[in-house]
């Protein structure tokens, strides 16, 4: 499934290591990373808590710098892209400022990339169409459900049209049913403006409902332990979960994260 | 309801326990009065009574109690001859008199107003430094600490002289020392409000590639606005005190600090309890005013 157009791959680690020295001694967080992420790709990672799914995420976002190896995010060194604003990143909380309306969080990283008033008004409000929350503007965080902020914070990221969206454990703090619409409303915004998603996720069904490649990783040392490339048509209906191809996907991410992974520990 | 019958009744036990007050602290100056009256006391002898204890005066000689309320000179005024005097001085003299307790309340807030304007301006920029700065952090917060360690009665006086000495007196050397008690609780809420972003939401901004300054109007300044008033609150309280303050050592000529050192001197308790009761009324009227700004700022800005 590897995208063989003559373009660059969007993402591109070799021989990633990130060591944190803490105070008990250092942490390998990352260790020879290896991935390509070619363009329009749906990268999930998967894995216990401590496998560095978070940690690899953030260094492409140049919220942490690795300690060896080489990473390139559309050419570049991750923080030449995080200058030219090449991803939109949303965290697991929504993170909306309380003291701004809807619209006003949204127009948040366009004021300070300084878009005229105009555009801004624009990109507001075909973000806002993109997440589902037209009517929503004027509103203020708090009147809004849990799942709806963080819909308006997909909103955010995706503003200012970066090609790359990151995100890190978006629906983790929302209830399943609420996680099944956002996530279909997900693949429809994929559909729609073709970016490149990195998604990081602690759950097998979404990680395989969403992706089309499937990174498992495992902890102590953070490695990766398996890269499935997804067998599931690009069009997803919710009830998809329900086939075999789908169960067998999960099956391996299952058996890729049980290998790398002891539950005793 | 419940809760206004509840305060009513705290205040009523506060009045009742003044009232029940006065008689033992007044009870001796009462029967010295009364004798010079030709009243007969018990005991007789002045010198037994400088030594007999103030509750068995009072158990002696009941008919006295009434007149523990009604001393021109008590050491300790009846609730009500306070409520008088401040009518007197307030509501009943012209606002421009010597008298008038108002004139000297306006002495002393436009003293406090002045102080309060410094104290948090200098307390918002150096909070402002110490957030962004490790070495201000490290060089400045120290001292700010230390300056509120040292007693302001002690300090006072000593501002006031040097001020004086380089040409500067009047309502300034009052505004200072307001300032120096007000500027440190605007400086710890202000530093605790610019940092109360969590690292989340510095990390986004990262992400936009945004300046510090950006940073700072857009994300620093508005989530410290609820740290903001609270220190605010504290601040003009401070502020207050510290014009009173700022009053006493130079000799008294106008504002409450004045009028209480006025009473002392003159053994006017009466004088004295109701410049304290109007200093507090300032007091309280100043943050309740605070209080209603804040309601309107954070209401503004979707944040109460």
């Amino acid at each position: 499934m590897t995208n063989e157009s003559n373009s660059q791959p969007v993402i591109e680690a070799r021989q990633l290591d990130l060591t944190f020295e803490t105070n008990d001694g250092p942490v390998h967080a990352l260790k020879d990373v290896d991935l390509t992420v070619e363009k329009g790709d749906f990268v999930s990672f998967i894995g216990p808590s401590g496998c560095g799914k978070t940690t690899f995420l953030r260094c492409i976002a140049a919220l942490e710098a690795p300690t060896g190896g080489t990473l390139s995010v559309n050419g570049m060194t991750p923080d030449e892209a995080r200058r030219q604003r090449a991803y939109g990143y949303v965290f697991q909380a929504a993170g909306l400022y309380p003291w701004r309306t809807i619209a006003k969080n949204i127009k948040l990283p366009l004021e300070i990339m300084g878009y005229s008033r105009e555009k801004q008004q624009e990109r507001v409000k075909s973000v806002l169409e993109l997440v589902d929350l037209e009517g929503f503007g004027e509103k203020f965080p708090w009147q809004l459900s849990g799942g709806m902020q963080q819909r308006a914070s997909i909103a955010r990221a995706l503003a200012f049209d970066a090609d790359i969206l990151l995100m890190d454990e978006p629906f983790g703090a929302l209830d399943e049913i609420v996680r099944d619409h956002l996530n279909e409303q997900l693949l429809a915004l994929w559909a729609r403006t073709g970016k490149t998603i990195g998604f990081v996720t602690h759950s097998i069904p979404e990680a395989v409902y969403l992706s089309t490649r499937i990174v498992v990783m495992s902890p102590r040392p953070g490695r990766i332990t398996d890269v499935i490339e997804s067998p599931l048509p690009s069009e997803r209906p919710l009830d998809i979960r329900d086939s075999p191809e789908f169960i067998e996907v999960a099956h391996r991410v299952r058996e890729g994260l049980r290998a790398g992974h002891s539950y005793d520990e | 309801m419940k809760s206004v019958l509840a305060v009513l009744t705290v205040v009523a036990a506060l009045v009742a326990l003044w009232y029940a007050a006065c008689v033992p602290m007044n009870i001796k100056g009462v029967l010295t009065e009364a004798e010079r009256a030709g009243a007969e006391v018990e005991p007789a002898s002045p010198r037994e009574r400088r030594e007999a204890s103030a509750f068995g005066l009072v158990a002696k000689n009941g008919f006295a109690i009434p007149a523990t309320w009604a001393q021109e000179r008590p050491r300790l005024p009846a609730p009500h001859q306070v409520v008088i005097e401040l009518w007197d001085t307030t509501v009943a003299q012209n606002i421009t008199s010597k008298r008038s307790l108002v004139y000297h309340g306006w002495v002393t807030l436009s003293a406090t107003l002045m102080g309060f304007v410094i104290g948090t301006g200098l307390g918002i920029l150096l909070a402002v430094g110490i957030v962004h700065s490790r070495v201000m952090d490290m060089s400045v917060m120290p001292w700010a600490i230390v300056s509120q360690t040292i007693p302001i009665i002690a300090l006072a006086p000593m501002i006031i002289v040097v001020l004086y000495s380089i040409g500067i007196q009047g309502i300034i050397p009052k505004a200072v020392i307001s300032a120096y008690l007000s500027f440190f609780p605007v400086v710890v809420g202000m530093v605790k409000g610019l940092r109360s972003p969590d690292a989340m939401q510095l990390d986004l901004l990262r992400t936009y590639n945004a300046s510090q300054s950006q940073g700072f109007w857009k994300l620093r300044l508005p989530a410290s606005m609820p740290y903001l008033f609270a220190s605010l609150k504290i601040g003009i309280a401070a502020s207050l005190v510290g014009a009173i303050v700022g009053e006493l050592p130079t000799g008294a000529v106008a504002g409450l600090g004045a009028r209480l050192l006025a009473g002392s001197y003159y053994g006017q308790t009466v004088q004295i309890w109701s410049a304290l009761f109007a200093a507090a009324i300032l007091a309280a009227s100043l943050v309740a005013l605070l209080g209603l700004m804040e309601r309107k700022v954070l209401k503004r800005m979707g944040m109460a």
